[in-house]
């Protein structure tokens, strides 16, 4: 007979590289497949917000200086990690609800999905940079360069693979990042974080909020120091897009939203999620006749 | 105390400072009173470019950021003065003819002072003719640590005569002081001198500018002020980037020597990264909504 007390973790927020609780001290209840409490989870605040865009701000410039070889080398690492810590998700997973088969696919695609876009980093450039025909004496050429800080809802369902899915095309291609976690199942995300911290990924690449996207949909779609906002909700009512489309035109924001059905299928990953947050710089580079 | 008593330590409860300037942050101030705090803070900076690599064409820019802090905004005040290097002070003189905005030059060799008193006596008279209205000169360290109180003394007497009608601030460049005490110390021989203000630092050595350090000056400030009923000035200067550092230093003022040093002739920011902070925060108290800082103008 064991009558050790089970250590609890505390799901805090993942911001700068720390692990912070929201500043506002609030918390909501976290429920398992079975209206049990599984855990308090930050109910993060506009000014836990306000902290993340800084540290995504202030970590853009060197992310984006890595070498693309380089970022593909740490989404790689963020899959290793994954990998050896798979048992925990699984079962975090079916705390949720999960059946064990159903949560060892999720995690399982989360991995591969880093690495499909571990693969894209040094690639993507290439396939969608072109070099165009122009009259005069130029060698002129067009690159996909990052937008820089983006602002993401992670999708409600499948909260590890959908988070994995929206983070690794924005990062891969030198922005940064403020998601906000599955509403409704935010435990993994927060585990995630953990991983995400010990696999290289420099502070404030990726920030991970937990919290109310009714509550922080004005502070995420208004804020002049973000580049895009990214969402992927299949039945967001028609007055929040217009919000979210007429809020980005403040400062001209890029808004992408992606309804997938299926999070598994191939539907889910392809090089446009990469170019959805890119923008494309020409170059004229004079040459001699 | 008595300039006869200067050379007397001044007890200093480290902890004691410390928790009360950690008390004094847990304020919380919002709303209306928040955008009045930006505003006056906005209108205490010495706009500061202390670099070698400054040109005409910076100070000019700064100069024209003095004048109008942010297009959008005609009604802001303007800042205090504008802080440059000797060699620059023809140029912001000209760049400021006809604004209210002050003229500050850093002199005395700094940020060191390592030179003679000759030079740096030469040095203040010609920053003053050429249109400096006030003059931030640095203590001479080196002698102060050695315990050369007197020379410390007459050399700030020496310079606060070189500079006639100019304001002189003088900077104890208290990062390299080591100890509460002698930021105490060091505060009173300059105001005994005839300091019109105290300043922190230079801006080159860190620790700059802290809260405890300017509360422990504020301290030495209140006390000289029972004692001759001379009102000196104080400015922070280095690493104030926040607005939100500004509100603080706000209060530790309000709560040390009262309302009557909020204003800009006894209480400065020495600052440059401060001005977008605040303007940012202005706009966010009147828009509701989060700015970047590409908005503002980079000077």
């Amino acid at each position: 007979m064991s009558d050790r007390i089970e250590v609890l973790k505390t799901y805090k927020t993942y911001v700068g590289g720390n692990f912070p609780r929201t500043e506002s001290g609030r918390y909501y209840k976290v429920y398992d497949g079975d209206d049990n409490i599984l855990a308090n989870a930050c109910q993060c605040s506009r000014k836990d917000l306000r902290d993340a865009v800084v540290a995504a701000r202030n970590a853009q410039k060197g992310w984006n200086n890595r070498s693309a070889y380089n970022r593909g080398q740490i989404l790689y690492r963020i899959a290793e990690m994954l990998e050896t810590r798979k048992a925990q998700f699984v079962e975090e997973l079916e705390t949720i609800g999960y059946k064990t088969k159903k949560a060892k696919a999720e995690v399982e695609a989360s991995i591969d999905r880093l690495i499909y876009y571990a693969g894209w980093s040094d690639k993507y450039q290439q396939v969608f940079g072109t070099i165009n025909p122009v009259s005069s004496s130029h060698f002129n050429f067009s690159m996909p360069e990052p937008m820089g800080v983006v602002n993401v809802w992670a999708p409600e369902e499948r909260p590890l693979l959908g988070l994995v899915s929206v983070m690794a095309p924005v990062i891969v291609g030198g922005n940064t990042c403020v998601i906000l976690a599955s509403e409704k199942y935010p435990l993994s995300a927060i585990s995630f974080a953990e991983v995400l911290n010990s696999s290289d990924v420099p502070g404030g690449v990726v920030n991970i909020l937990t919290g109310f996207k009714n509550e922080l949909l004005e502070h995420m779609t208004t804020h002049k120091d973000v580049n895009a906002f990214f969402y992927t909700d299949p039945d967001i009512e028609q007055g929040k897009r217009k919000q979210i489309d007429e809020n980005a035109t403040l400062n001209l924001k890029r808004v992408r939203r992606k309804p997938v059905e299926d999070w598994l299928s191939e539907e889910a990953q392809s090089p446009y999620y990469i170019t959805d947050f890119q923008e494309t710089k020409t170059t004229w580079h004079p040459v001699g006749l | 105390m008595k300039i006869s008593e200067i050379t007397k330590t001044v007890p200093i409860d480290e902890v004691g400072v410390e928790e009360r300037v950690a008390r004094l942050n847990s304020r919380s101030i919002k709303k209306e009173s928040k955008v009045q705090a930006l505003k006056l803070a906005l209108s205490m900076i010495d706009l500061t470019t202390l670099e070698g690599m400054d040109t005409p064409g910076k100070v000019i820019q700064l100069c024209q950021k003095a004048k109008e802090p942010h297009v959008a905004l005609p009604d802001l005040p303007t800042v205090a003065a504008v802080c440059v290097y000797p060699n620059m002070v023809p140029v912001a003189k000209k760049a400021l003819r006809g604004t209210d905005i002050n003229i500050a030059s850093v002199a005395t060799a700094f940020p060191s002072g390592m030179s003679t008193l000759d030079a740096k006596l030469e040095e203040t008279q010609q920053v003053v003719e050429d249109g400096a209205d006030e003059v931030d000169m640095v203590i001479s360290r080196g002698e102060f640590l050695k315990g050369n109180y007197s020379y410390v003394y007459d050399e700030i007497v020496a310079v606060k005569e070189a500079c006639g009608d100019a304001h002189l601030k003088v900077i104890l460049e208290t990062g390299e002081l080591q100890t509460y005490e002698n930021v105490r110390k060091a505060s009173d021989l300059a105001m005994h001198a005839g300091a019109d203000f105290i300043k922190t630092s230079t801006g080159k050595v860190k620790p700059a500018a802290t809260q405890p350090v300017t509360l422990v000056m504020l301290e030495a400030i209140r006390d000289y002020f029972y004692d001759t009923g001379r009102k000196v000035g104080m400015k922070p200067a280095g690493g104030i980037r926040k607005a939100k550092q500004a509100i603080q230093y706000l209060v530790l003022v309000k709560e040390t020597l009262g309302a009557d040093w909020l204003t800009p002739e006894y209480f400065r920011f020495g600052a440059s990264s401060l001005t977008n902070d605040l303007l940012m925060q202005i706009v966010k108290q009147q828009t509701g909504v989060y700015q970047g800082v590409e908005y503002f103008s980079n000077d």
